[in-house]
């Protein structure tokens, strides 16, 4: 890249816990976290799914009205954010002194509210709650985020696959390259419940639905991380997941061998082939963190960056590589290092 | 109002509203019943295809082509050519079809997996770039009521910027039974279904559906193709309202934000618009916000300030409202009328510009769109006739 973006604050939750350290000790540890179970009945049968869920803790999450009446999601999504942030740019954001634009990615957003709600339109539409329907709103975690930080600034919801994080990053580095904005969150977040669990246990019952969210902030310079390149994705739409996978990583050009490769793998070989293929000869450092983690969705690649992040703050590496081949948009990926 | 740009022109300029009784979902229970509908025309796309494809993405994908056809680019496979899109209750219906189907049997995986499959804007947006053989990154605004003209918005950002030579961009909605019920719930439709935006008495709005589309490109591309330019965008501005999740700053703070920041890019001064198509809900809260927005930033020329409505025809389209009503305003330019703000009684006491009630014949150069969505997202962009800037 041209001019220099620098990654300078990180933030994560996830199944692993509440706060970078917390993603970066699961990755270290290699090990797998407790699995939990959802269950609810159907004509007197229990259906069961497996998942991953983040760890309750009440204190965890940041205090903020609006945050009171909103699902996890938005709760995940603050955590992750204020930790990215930090209260210095905060307070200095509140104060008008910092303008902070917020990207927020996301695959299927505030579903435990619209299942709640819906359920209770198709009861009697009469009393469905108003105050549940304005929290289905795939932008309205993104909206808290700018209220908790007092920015006027712009902020953008993008719906995609689990590769969207790489887009939000792209359109965050346009903002700030065009002085648009001071500095950009980049968040991505996802909250499971039967609905969703059930959904993606559709596609394989070894997928471990998840859910969690992990935040970056970006602002011009060359301390901390830096972003080294961020090509373009490659759609879907014209060309399989294998061969996208490959461009993509001819897009990132030559790796040095010491570079440390986060992919999106998720242990489920039907959907990991693509990306097994493109890296086959990769003999590097490795790190796969859906197989920890779980398949968060919208919020899976988000917590391979940080993964990636902390890991190079951690002087693991000096460079990484994360990747993604997502399930129906693209594939994608990105360089950073010292 | 129609299918295509001419329909809506005719229609617009007629003063037609399209407010009928909802056919696509059960209403029987709801407090109100009416919205714009639109008749889904049958399409090329295989029958296996098109009816995967969500009502929203079946707007979407005939508002495409006609963008891609009037630009000259259907005409083979188009590389490299990023599509920016706007939806915000995306591909809900087969949501809303799936939750039913978990209620009732765990049978039926494969037909379940299609929904989860289809139900996500991605997939559906996938097919519908390779259904119209173009292919680029994709990227997917969902910000609320904005999202259409954000899309618009970001797509000039990237052509102006030269990243890239031209995009395809627009918003859509369709109707959906959770949507529906949820400005049902917030108590925000209008219990006549008759919106009235602007009016001293209004209750509400009317939902509606539909889609629009552009092709953005630079100039130099659009000149060297010899494509006919329907207008130059000028100026873009987008900005977040923090006041509250659903309800608008009441002086309009980050309306008269972004509208100051499409001026100043734009180069031009409020009185040099000559229309301002408004986002004019119809709700209590939105029309006073915008008018004291539209005040605040014309100050003392908000008399000549051209306003209307045009929710009042066609109702309020969601994610596709910022996309649609950037397309009525460039119809305004193309065929130099101001559509209405159609159903006024008494005009609110912060009018105090000139709103028009009837479609009117004059002369257009310039024109600016509001679009403000649930969350505080707030977009404005400004087109001109070409040369008029």
């Amino acid at each position: 890249m041209k001019s220099s973006i620098a990654i300078t604050g990180t933030g994560a939750v996830s199944p692993a816990g509440w706060g970078s350290p917390s993603l970066l000790a699961a990755m270290q540890a290699g090990l797998s976290l407790s699995k939990s179970e959802m269950v609810r009945e159907l004509d007197g049968r229990k259906i069961t799914t497996p998942v991953l869920r983040v760890p309750a803790d009440a204190s965890a999450a940041p205090k903020f009205p609006r945050l009171r009446r909103t699902s996890p999601i938005s709760k995940f999504a603050a955590a992750a954010a204020m930790e990215a942030l930090g209260q210095d740019r905060r307070t200095r954001s509140q104060n008008g002194e910092l303008r902070i634009g917020v990207i927020f990615t996301l695959t299927n957003g505030c579903v435990n509210y619209s299942n709640r709600f819906f359920g209770e339109v198709l009861n009697d539409p009469a009393v469905a709650s108003p105050i549940l329907f304005p929290e289905t709103v795939f932008n309205a975690p993104s909206s808290h985020l700018s209220a908790m930080i007092g920015s006027n600034a712009p902020n953008d919801t993008l719906v995609g696959d689990s590769t969207g994080f790489f887009t939000g990053i792209d359109l965050a580095v346009e903002w700030i390259l065009r002085g648009d904005v001071d500095g950009c969150l980049v968040v991505a977040a996802e909250e499971i419940d039967w609905l969703s669990a059930e959904g993606l246990s559709l596609y394989s019952r070894n997928y471990l639905p998840s859910e969690g969210a992990a935040a970056i902030y970006l602002e011009p310079g060359q301390t901390d991380v830096l972003l080294h390149h961020l090509p373009d994705p490659v759609s879907l739409s014209n060309q399989d997941r294998a061969a996208a996978s490959l461009e993509i990583r001819r897009h990132l050009g030559k790796l040095p061998s010491d570079t440390l490769l986060v992919d999106g793998t998720t242990g489920v070989n039907r959907f990991d082939r693509a990306e097994q293929s493109a890296w086959s000869d990769w003999q590097g450092l490795r790190w796969s963190p859906r197989q920890i983690l779980g398949e968060a969705m919208g919020a899976s690649s988000a917590l391979q960056v940080v993964a990636a992040i902390e890991a190079i703050k951690a002087g693991i590496s000096d460079h990484a590589a994360i990747v993604s081949t997502g399930a129906n948009q693209q594939a994608a990926g990105m360089r950073i290092g010292r | 109002m129609g299918h295509g740009l001419d329909e809506n022109s005719v229609g617009l300029r007629a003063g037609r509203s399209c407010f009928s009784t909802i056919t696509s979902f059960d209403v029987s229970r709801q407090r109100v019943q009416t919205a714009g509908q639109v008749e889904i025309p049958v399409s090329e796309v295989r029958a296996k295809i098109w009816n995967r494809m969500d009502r929203g993405t079946q707007l979407a994908y005939h508002a495409a082509r006609e963008a891609l056809e009037q630009a000259g680019l259907l005409t083979g496979t188009i590389q490299n050519l990023p599509q920016i899109i706007g939806t915000s209750a995306a591909a809900m219906p087969i949501g809303e079809a799936y939750y039913r189907q978990s209620l009732s049997t765990t049978a039926r995986r494969s037909e379940q997996l299609r929904r989860v499959e289809t139900y996500q804007s991605q997939q559906q947006l996938t097919t519908m770039a390779r259904e119209l053989k173009v292919s680029g990154p994709l990227r997917i605004v969902s910000n609320a009521c904005a999202s259409g003209a954000n899309a618009i918005g970001q797509a000039f950002h990237l052509v102006r910027s030269g990243k890239a030579e031209r995009v395809l961009a627009g918003g859509y909605d369709a109707l959906s039974q959770l949507v529906f019920a949820g400005f049902d719930a917030l108590q925000a439709l209008s219990p006549s279904g008759i919106p009235r935006p602007f009016d001293a008495a209004r209750d509400g709005l009317a939902l509606g559906e539909g889609a629009a589309f552009v092709v953005v490109e630079s100039q130099a591309a659009a000149r060297a193709r010899s494509v006919p330019i329907l207008a130059e965008i000028l100026g873009y501005g987008a900005a977040t309202d923090i006041h509250h999740l659903t309800q608008p700053n009441p002086q309009g703070d980050a309306a008269l934000l972004t509208m100051r920041a499409a001026c100043e890019m734009a180069g031009v001064m409020p009185e040099q618009i000559d229309y301002l198509n408004s986002h004019g809900t119809g709700t209590p809260l939105n029309d006073i916000a915008e008018g004291n927005a539209i005040q605040r930033w014309a100050g003392n020329q908000v008399s000549k300030i051209k306003v209307s409505s045009t929710k009042s025809a066609i109702g309020h389209l969601l994610g596709g409202a910022g996309s649609v009503e950037a397309v009525i305003t460039l119809l305004a330019l193309r065929d130099q009328f101001l559509p209405a703000s159609l159903h006024v009684r008494e005009a609110d006491p912060v009018c105090s510009f000139d709103l028009i009630r009837e479609p009117r014949t004059t002369s257009v150069q310039r024109v600016l769109t509001n679009s403000f969505g649930f969350g505080g997202a707030n977009a404005t962009l400004i087109f001109a006739k070409e040369g008029a800037a």
